[in-house]
């Protein structure tokens, strides 16, 4: 196995939220005990419900906030500190791609200016070649020549999101952490942006972390898939085990939601009790008040993330290597 | 600057689609005329020096206190024969010059700090807030008034003075706007880019507030015109020979009666200097920035 | 709450330490008051006397120490030119100043408000482009430019009222409505737009949509709301109930604080100069205090707020 590209390593975050000037402060877990690794070339998908901690994870992997515990490492060597120009120069290798691109763009540039920008900061490329540079990009991710000196608010949203990519690529990064850079987007634009980012990918051989609430979307691009419930990872597996034969109780309702075409809904689990409240977390195994097989034991220790199967990690009293794969 | 370029050439209804926003709607009469006036002002501020009949200290003592209407002094004369056209063009380019430094001075220390206070947080954000309120519940045509008596009146001190006024106006604008810039969207993502802060405050933030902040501005300028125009009115201000409308003002008070056109001549251009900065300023708000009322 | 306003009260002591250390900074550095008080040509011993018999020959802080010390025991210090009690004399101006300041902002009040109001009602009328056009042109004309028109016009020209002094109610007519101009032009326009702002909220058009009296619907729904911005904007004025006096009194020669501080600063009588100072701040921070806690009285929202 190569080595890895990122590796994170007992990755915690707690936000501190105060109500009021001098309100009681409150702690949210957004984030805890996370490991993964990401080897180059790969994708790994991060799947879970909205406070399931899955963007902060991202913020974390790339230095943008910084972690409580635990490290990250690029490339054998730890993440700068957010700010320094070390953690500048490092941005020239690992890229961001947000949500919203009309957030993500400044209103007062052309395309073609923000395109360029990384490669102004990071003073690749010369002069003309820049200029070059940008129009390949633009073609790599399908806009058009002549909508280089469009301003954001000019274009449609898919288009933006090509330009957001587009500049996202401009410096040769090794790594892109995409946090649902789709869900804002017509559900007909989204397979068009997650094919280009697929095959983009593949051309380019750039790792990629695709965070997503979305299962379909994440089984279109992954290599292997991360599920998290309240800011820690419930299953972790290639892409293919994970859609074939979930293992953890969450992921079995995860995947048993998404209809596969041409096929019936049949062994459907739907999830019972409150969405999870990442402030008010439960004790144990965060999952067990919506889990229907819940026992003693869930209530009282939190399960560790371990191996279960070859490429298989999950975090469950119930699923052990010994016992069979509970269902396909 | 914009606003001049816009409505001249083309009249009250410019229209041309490859223009901004602000070409596609009516340009309202009044609009123009405020327009034209301060354009007006400019010129005369620009070119004081040949436009002006007499040297602002030439005393033509067989003819003082002459009225308006006269040949050689169509403003008239004041008490020493000075006329006072040439005065009220002198006047009018130090007012301007007074009152323009000032207001660039404060938006850029209140911007600066403003952005300062968005960046660092802690406790940089808090002692500029504190000096924000200290700023605004302060009486600052008395302190003023305190300032320029005590260490003497000069142009410098004056135009510094007033640059003091409304800076934290844009403080909390460029503050506000710079922060939730920063939350999320273009600011954070340029940062993630790699930028420095450099960039991403001047190349990114400013021209993305800078609306806001010219709107500001064209609500300050019309005040600092007003403080100077007191102070001078009061003798504290501008000193003579030197001259500026506040002062014309001042000195023309004692003739009221017999030669009222020594105080009229300024007030006027005071009064629609003013009026008219208030109405562009109004529109170009509504035009501009939807978000400010 | 007991919280809220014990901040607001530490926050507003502190503005007004501030307000006197930088006047007294100020004063103190700018020009020695010995030589202004004695002119130029008086022997050095007669001016080291006079500032021995000041405290002027202490170093500045101990001065400073010795000046705050005083204004905590209620001593402002003694005016050096007419050998009286600063705060006396200040006092003494006081009445008149008010005499003009009260009726004007009851003018403002009551012309302004409903003005603005009616305005943000009739839209788009004729009345409301009056309102709007009146209302700029009141304060964007200076106070010493529209007094002295009012002076030329009714004393010089028309011969009705007196230019200046004080004496028959005559006297005060013409600064009362100078001083009240300015401000019923910016009440009347925040007064509209704040009224216009609330018109627009879903509440008014719910509360019409029910059927509720259109007279109802403003003075039950939509005038409470628009208080808070009217509120800060009177509350400002109150504020400046002592020193929005200082160019209108020059210029009728009425003798109030106003001008008192016109002469004192002249003067360099520097005990005068920073008793009015502290004053006149003081009464700013005061009235911006009560407009913080009418605050919670008017809008509960801020209320909830400030509990935490």
């Amino acid at each position: 196995m190569v080595a890895p590209l990122i590796e994170a390593a007992a990755l915690s975050r707690v936000y501190e939220t105060r109500r009021g000037v001098f309100g009681k402060v409150s702690s949210v877990r957004a984030v805890d005990d996370v490991s993964l690794k990401v080897s180059p070339g790969e994708t790994l998908g991060v799947v879970g419900e909205s406070g399931s901690g899955k963007s902060t994870l991202g913020r974390l992997l790339l230095g943008i906030d910084p972690a409580q515990h635990g490290r990250v490492t690029f490339e054998g060597k730890p993440m700068p500190t957010f700010g320094t120009a070390e953690w500048r120069a490092s941005r020239a290798k690992m890229q961001f791609i947000y949500q919203d691109p009309l957030a993500a763009l400044d209103r007062r540039l052309t395309i073609a200016t923000q395109i360029r920008e990384p490669m102004d900061i990071h003073e690749l490329f010369e002069g003309s070649a820049r200029t070059d540079r940008v129009a390949a990009l633009m073609a790599a991710v399908g806009l058009r020549h002549d909508q280089a000196n469009r301003y954001p608010h000019e274009l449609s949203g898919g288009q933006r999101q090509r330009a957001v990519i587009a500049r996202a690529l401009a410096t040769r990064p090794k790594l892109i952490v995409c946090d649902e850079p789709v869900s804002a987007l017509d559900v007909s634009i989204q397979a068009q942006v997650v094919n280009m980012l697929r095959d983009l990918q593949d051309e380019l051989g750039l790792a990629m972390v695709f965070i997503s609430h979305d299962l379909k979307v994440v089984r279109n691009v992954a290599n292997r898939v991360a599920v998290m419930y309240l800011g820690r990872i419930v299953e972790e597996a290639p892409s293919d085990m994970i859609f074939a034969s979930p293992r953890h109780p969450y992921t079995r309702a995860l995947v048993s939601s998404v209809p596969v075409p041409g096929q019936p809904l049949k062994g459907r689990m739907i999830l019972q009790g409150e969405p999870p409240n990442p402030a008010d977390r439960p004790s144990g195994c965060a999952f067990h008040p919506r889990c229907p097989f819940a026992i003693e034991l869930c209530r009282a220790s939190v399960p560790e993330l371990r191996p279960v199967e070859d490429l298989r990690a999950a975090a469950c009293h119930l699923v052990d290597s010994a016992n069979a794969p509970i269902a396909a | 600057m914009t606003p001049v370029e816009i409505t001249h050439p083309y009249g009250g209804k410019a229209r041309r689609p490859s223009w901004t926003a602000i070409l596609r709607h009516t340009v309202p009469l009044s609009i123009c005329l405020g327009m034209l006036w301060l354009l007006t002002m400019v010129l005369v501020a620009v070119f004081a020096d040949l436009l002006r009949p007499y040297g602002i200290t030439a005393m033509d003592l067989s003819n003082r206190l002459v009225a308006p209407g006269s040949t050689r002094h169509w403003l008239g004369t004041d008490e020493l024969g000075r006329d006072v056209l040439a005065r009220l063009i002198q006047s009018i380019r130090v007012s301007l010059v007074i009152a323009f430094s000032a207001t660039i001075l404060s938006a850029f220390f209140g911007t600066a700090l403003g952005f300062a206070a968005a960046k660092f947080r802690g406790i940089v954000e808090h002692i500029v807030l504190v000096l924000a309120d200290f700023q605004a519940a302060l009486p600052f045509l008395i302190m003023s008034l305190a300032v320029l008596a005590f260490f003497g009146s000069s142009m410098t001190l004056i135009v510094c003075l007033m640059g003091f006024y409304g800076w934290e106006r844009y403080a909390r604008i460029a503050r506000g706007l710079a922060v939730s810039a920063s939350a999320q969207g273009y600011a954070s993502a340029v940062v993630q880019l790699g930028a420095s802060p450099f960039r991403v405050y001047f190349r990114h933030i400013l021209p993305n507030v800078a609306s806001t902040l010219i709107v500001s501005m064209t609500l300050t300028f019309p005040e600092i015109i007003l403080m100077e125009s007191g102070l001078s009115f009061l003798g504290l201000g501008v000193q003579p020979p030197e001259t500026s409308l506040g002062n014309m003002v001042g000195f023309g008070r004692e003739y009221l009666t017999r030669a009222p056109w020594i105080m009229l001549a300024p007030a006027t251009v005071i009064m629609l200097t003013t009026l008219s900065i208030s109405l562009v300023g109004d529109w170009l708000r509504d035009k501009l920035d939807p978000t400010v009322r | 709450m007991i919280r809220f306003v014990s901040i607001r009260l530490l926050r507003a002591l502190v503005t007004i330490l501030a307000v006197v250390t930088f006047a007294f900074v100020v004063l103190r550095i700018s020009g020695d008051p010995a030589q202004v008080m004695l002119g130029p040509d008086v022997p050095q011993d007669a001016v080291d006397a006079f500032r021995e018999a000041w405290g002027l020959d202490q170093p500045l802080w101990i001065q400073y120490l010795a000046y705050i010390h005083s204004i905590f025991t209620g001593d402002l210090g003694i005016s050096m030119r007419d050998k009286e009690s600063a705060l006396q004399l200040v006092l003494e101006r006081i009445p008149a100043t008010l005499q003009l300041t009260i009726p004007a902002l009851l003018l403002k009040l009551i012309i302004g408000i409903p003005a603005g109001v009616y305005a943000a009602l009739h839209r788009q009328s004729g009345i409301d482009r009056g309102v709007i056009m009146l209302s700029i042109l009141g304060f964007t004309i200076p106070s010493f430019v529209m007094g002295l028109l009012l002076v030329l016009i009714f004393s010089v020209t028309l011969g009705l009222l007196p230019s200046g002094g004080q004496g028959t109610w005559m006297h005060s007519l013409l600064p009362t409505i100078t001083m009240s101009i300015g401000g019923i032009g910016l009440l009347a326009r925040f007064s509209r737009s704040a009224m216009i702002e609330v018109m627009g909220q879903p509440y008014i058009r719910t509360a019409s949509a029910k059927g509720l009296r259109w007279s109802d619907v403003v003075w039950q729904h939509a005038l409470p709301n628009a208080a808070v911005p009217i509120v800060t904007i009177v509350g400002f004025m109150v504020g400046a109930l002592l020193a929005g006096a200082v160019v209108v009194e020059s210029i009728f020669s009425w003798p109030g604080i106003g001008r008192l501080l016109v002469v004192s600063v002249a003067n360099r009588d520097l005990a005068v100069v920073q008793c009015i100072l502290l004053l006149i701040a003081a009464t700013m921070v005061v009235s911006n205090l009560i407009v913080d806690l009418l605050y919670g009285w008017l809008d509960p929202r801020l209320r909830g707020q400030a509990a935490h």
